[in-house]
């Protein structure tokens, strides 16, 4: 009788878990495979429709429209977060007093709710009464359609995401930082290696695997974004803030189309794994 | 030379935290100031309201929304740390078929997109008919596969001899799970909670997505609804009233934990 406890109760420890598993996770990745071949919505009868999800896809011009977003958005988010967040870390890095309310500081946006952020540079963002617009005005400067221009939306959408996560990057790359002895900086110095093959030889290389964290944790990011069109721009104007997520938002609670936006999310998911695989293998190959 | 370097280091970073700071600053007093006086920048409101608030509270059930997201939040919270030490113990300290495989699939699932299963598990949800329940924001969050990993790499730093002590004086696995182990992996209890709590609390896709009605929405979803949709009659203060609402138990929480909040945020940024 003993034996038989010992023997089951590890699966009875881990079932909670399985359950969990199958219901929530398992059995949704082979439904959402089933989606793809069907059109459905949710009241009427599922109808078999072949590879036509596919088919339209390749021909929705917001499907193309919501990608390119979303690279507009990494192209623009991604070097600002590194950048921002590097110069940050390294002002932390120097031996001065309050470092730790200046990092409390930074990464303040990085626990607050998005949609506080996105109301909060909404206003922000105001054509006429923005406080951004007012500061440029004041300096003398014209105020920016931040907004409501199609070219510059998506842009200001990726500045606020930068504004909310960077703190998170500053405290990655300060750890980072922090593992190089100071006697290698001063070594350099000794062997006269400037300020630039100093950080390109000393300082690089100990970030490199949190830059390679940023472009992964970003371009999910980029594929995530919803809250923040959602609330400030609608996907509008004229779809140029379209993000992926929004796109299969609409298409499944907005239209019904189970199918589709089940395509659309299999698309995207499995855009978002193919880069981290490629990055994966790019930076295994700079360490050998 | 020297001290001029400093005065620039403290200049800047000065700056850079008021960047930070000071639009949550500028959000709390818009939201005491008068609709009228709300567009002139000023570091005190201009005429003392809190007519915003009594507005907001007037028309969105705001008090049963900060309800049912502390219910859903903790509860959630409650089920991750519950479940995933339990699934944590077995693959760490149990032996049985198919450990490895569990293992994997954990793994698996952490690579695995959300957007794939998003569709799916609404459609769960109607099936269920938990659309326009609580149950359709606390079940699926029972469990993570993130806490599943960190316990168990916190499990296995355990002694075996502490569970063999353990179970020679009659204890079984769900005791030793949270009456020993429980008190000695308390950093990883700490990470995990604050994590889920925060993923929760901060969440607004998908309660989008299942809850309709207004008296079981949570926090986030009620206000961005009342902020995109007409019921703030395009008022500012109305508008950012609810948002401070929204961020202040996190920015109260932060204050007082903010070193926990940071630590793990930053090794679920190390996970990936």
């Amino acid at each position: 009788m003993k034996a038989f406890w010992n023997k089951i109760s590890p699966y009875l420890i881990i079932s909670p878990y399985i359950i969990h598993l199958g219901l929530f996770v398992l059995f949704p990745v082979i439904f959402s495979i089933v989606l793809v071949l069907h059109k459905w919505n949710i009241i009427s009868p599922m109808e078999y429709v072949g590879l036509d999800n596919f088919q339209r896809l390749f021909s929705d011009r917001l499907f193309w429209k919501a990608l390119w977003n979303t690279f507009i958005f990494i192209l623009v988010h991604i070097p600002l977060q590194i950048v921002i967040a590097l110069f940050l870390a390294y002002f932390l890095n120097e031996k001065i007093l309050a470092r730790s309310f200046f990092r409390a500081a930074f990464f303040m946006p990085v626990v607050i709710s998005g949609v506080v952020i996105t109301i909060l540079w909404q206003q922000l963002y105001g054509l006429e009464s923005g406080v951004i617009n007012r500061m440029l005005i004041s300096l003398g400067l014209n105020r920016v359609e931040w907004l409501s221009n199609p070219n510059i939306a998506m842009i200001s959408i990726a500045i606020m995401a930068t504004w909310k996560n960077v703190g998170l990057y500053v405290i990655l790359f300060l750890v980072g930082l922090q593992t190089v002895p100071r006697s290698y900086y001063e070594a350099a110095e000794v062997e006269g290696a400037s300020a630039w093959q100093q950080f390109r030889y000393i300082t690089i290389p100990a970030i490199n695997p949190t830059i390679f964290m940023v472009v992964i944790l970003s371009t999910i990011g980029g594929f995530s974004l919803f809250i923040e069109p959602y609330i400030m721009t609608d996907g509008g104007p004229l779809n140029s803030t379209l993000s992926a997520m929004l796109y299969i938002y609409k298409q499944a609670f907005g239209y019904y189309h189970m199918g589709y936006s089940a395509t659309l999310s299999i698309f995207f998911a499995i855009i978002i794994m193919g880069v981290v695989v490629v990055q994966k293998i790019f930076v295994e190959n700079e360490e050998h | 030379m020297r001290r001029l370097k400093k005065i620039l280091f403290y200049f800047i970073l000065t700056i850079a935290a008021l960047t930070f700071l000071y639009p949550f600053y500028w959000m709390i007093v818009a939201s005491l100031t008068p609709e009228e006086n709300i567009g002139n920048l000023s570091l005190v409101p201009q005429g003392l309201t809190f007519d915003h608030y009594s507005d907001m509270v007037e028309k969105i059930p705001i008090w049963r929304a900060l309800f049912n997201s502390l219910l859903v939040a903790t509860i959630s919270t409650f089920g991750v740390l519950v479940f995933g030490s339990m699934t944590g113990y077995a693959l760490a300290k149990m032996r049985f078929k198919g450990r490895n495989l569990l293992f994997f699939t954990i793994i698996f699932t952490m690579t695995l997109p959300f957007q794939i299963t998003l569709i799916p598990n609404y459609i769960i949800m109607v099936n269920f008919k938990w659309v326009d329940t609580l149950a359709a924001l606390i079940v699926p969050a029972l469990n993570s596969a993130f806490a599943i990993l960190l316990f168990r790499q916190a499990f296995l730093t355990i002694p075996d001899d502490l569970i063999h002590a353990a179970r020679v004086d009659g204890c079984g696995d769900l005791r030793i799970i949270f009456q020993i182990l429980w008190p000695n992996i308390l950093p990883s209890l700490i990470t995990v909670g604050i994590l889920t709590f925060m993923t929760s609390w901060n969440d607004v896709l998908w309660p989008l997505i299942v809850i309709r009605q207004e008296e079981l929405m949570t926090m986030p979803q009620l206000v961005t609804l009342f902020a995109v949709g007409g019921r703030s009659e395009a008022q500012l203060g109305v508008k950012l009233a609810s948002a401070v609402l929204l961020a202040l138990p996190i920015i109260i929480a932060y204050i007082f934990l903010q070193k926990y909040f940071i630590q793990s945020m930053a090794s679920s940024g190390i996970k990936a």
